[in-house]
């Protein structure tokens, strides 16, 4: 597919597609920021603070994908032994962190005044703080190994079987009472929002989306060439070593 | 059968037993997942006097009455309700006919005295206008009353 | 009141809507920076080696 799953192939494709992903994500989150902020209007009941979701569903979807995203690269990472895949999994790692904190911290400041609070025990939003706690884990368990393929491995797994956790988030506010309302986005009944608020919001989605796609690009780049770097001072201190013993049986 | 295959089938034997697992706990423990509970759910259930729970529901129609710096209310189901005294600071979105999770505890009258009270909203997000012409048009659908 | 301080206003929420929003700029360009520098350093250290090291490429399992 495209040479897609080796890094070279990957290089080659990531380079031809960034510079597209970057002017759409550009141009996708400024036109959605101009709905959001200017053209949408107040909610019947929440007011002003109905903008506050432009940007954190954006960011609780983000958080999600992110995960997904390590999760499917980390299971290709331990059946296919595929070298690209760990390194896509441990790209996205730090991308969906980020996201998911700006979820529970835009959530927060939308609590606040509508809710009356900052933060509840409910089940949508524990199960989003494990998502966070998750990421955590994962990058911790990769960096724990002085060996990188043993802390690949066990954060691999660690991933794939924090998964679970995902459907639960998304199906938390049907399965138990919550302080969280149910999905507005993807119901089984169509979205529902107004359109007035359905379009900054679809285009904050999709914005958000080429932005982490773009990064996540730059970073699995970025490992790539850290994976380079490592074999090549690998090969410097064999060699070295090389020469040290034949200097010795020479000598 | 391959390494390959092998590792296949054991992540996905592997996942599926999670997610059973998961299952199974997050099932039994439906009960102790859940925010709060209905006024209903005080019926069937016995629940001690004293011991805080959280009590949610949409506040009833014509219900808030301030005294002093104490707001009373009800809380509703539409199949039971629950008598709350309250003071101190009410959110933003309180209002009748409104989502409402309080924290608190039953007294020995069966009125609820509550030391925090959240507003809970729907998924429903529309400009006000369209809302006022919803409801001049007799199509609202009051929150809590499935179709 | 103006349209534009009504605009900041936020109907009264100005203290929970901009933070918000700022917080998600502050973020998204913070990662934007941190993964583009990463990147850079990298290229030049490979180059470096590579220079270091006529002949080898730093193959990863390809």
């Amino acid at each position: 597919m495209l040479g897609l799953s080796t890094p070279s192939g990957f290089v080659r494709f990531a380079k031809a597609v960034s510079p597209w992903l970057w002017v759409a994500s550009a141009l996708l989150i400024g036109g959605g920021l101009y709905f959001a902020l200017l053209v949408s209007p107040a909610d019947y009941q929440q007011g002003q603070t109905v903008r506050i979701m432009y940007i954190h569903v954006p960011s609780a979807w983000l958080g999600m994908m992110g995960y997904s995203v390590m999760a499917l690269s980390s299971a290709a990472a331990l059946i296919w032994k595929n070298p690209l895949a760990d390194l896509v999994a441990k790209a996205s790692a730090p991308v969906g962190a980020c996201f998911t904190f700006l979820c529970l911290a835009t959530g927060s400041l939308w609590g606040k005044p509508m809710w009356g609070t900052w933060w509840a025990w409910d089940a949508r939003l524990t199960s989003m703080l494990i998502l966070l706690f998750l990421y955590f884990g994962y990058i911790a368990l990769q960096n724990a190994f002085d060996d990188p393929g043993r802390g690949a491995r066990a954060a691999a797994i660690l991933a794939l079987a924090g998964f679970v956790n995902v459907p639960v988030i998304k199906f938390s506010v049907d399965w138990w009472k919550t302080l969280h309302q149910p999905a507005s986005l993807m119901k089984m009944s169509g979205p529902a929002l107004h359109p007035s608020m359905l379009t900054p919001l679809l285009l904050m989605v999709a914005g958000f989306t080429c932005f982490y796609v773009a990064v996540l690009m730059v970073r699995v780049r970025s490992e790539i060439l850290a994976a380079k770097i490592r074999a090549l001072r690998l090969s410097e201190i064999h060699s070295v070593q090389a020469a040290g013993v034949a200097d010795g049986v020479a000598g | 059968m391959t390494r390959k295959q092998r590792r296949l089938y054991f992540v996905v034997l592997g996942m599926l037993a999670l997610g059973a697992a998961t299952a199974l706990v997050l099932t039994a423990m439906k009960d102790t997942l859940v925010y709060f509970y209905t006024p209903s759910d005080l019926k069937t259930r016995h629940v001690a006097e004293g011991r805080r729970l959280r009590i949610g529901g949409l506040v009833e129609q014509g219900s808030v009455v301030r005294q002093g710096d104490e707001v009373h209310f009800v809380v509703t189901d539409l199949q039971a309700t629950l008598p709350v005294v309250y003071r101190g600071v009410l959110p933003d979105l309180f209002r009748e006919g409104q989502g409402v999770v309080t924290e608190g505890k039953l007294d020995g009258q069966g009125t609820f005295r509550a030391s925090e009270v959240l507003a809970k909203h729907d998924e429903n997000y529309m400009p006000k206008e369209v809302a006022d012409a919803i409801k001049k048009s007799g199509q609202w659908q009051e929150e809590g009353k499935k179709p | 009141m103006d349209a534009l301080t009504a605009f900041f206003d936020m109907g009264g929420y100005a203290r929970f809507i901009w933070p918000a929003y700022g917080l998600v700029t502050l973020v998204a360009l913070g990662l934007l920076v941190t993964s583009g520098r990463a990147l850079r350093s990298r290229e030049r250290e490979l180059a470096q080696l590579q220079e270091r090291n006529p002949g080898r490429r730093g193959r990863i399992y390809e």
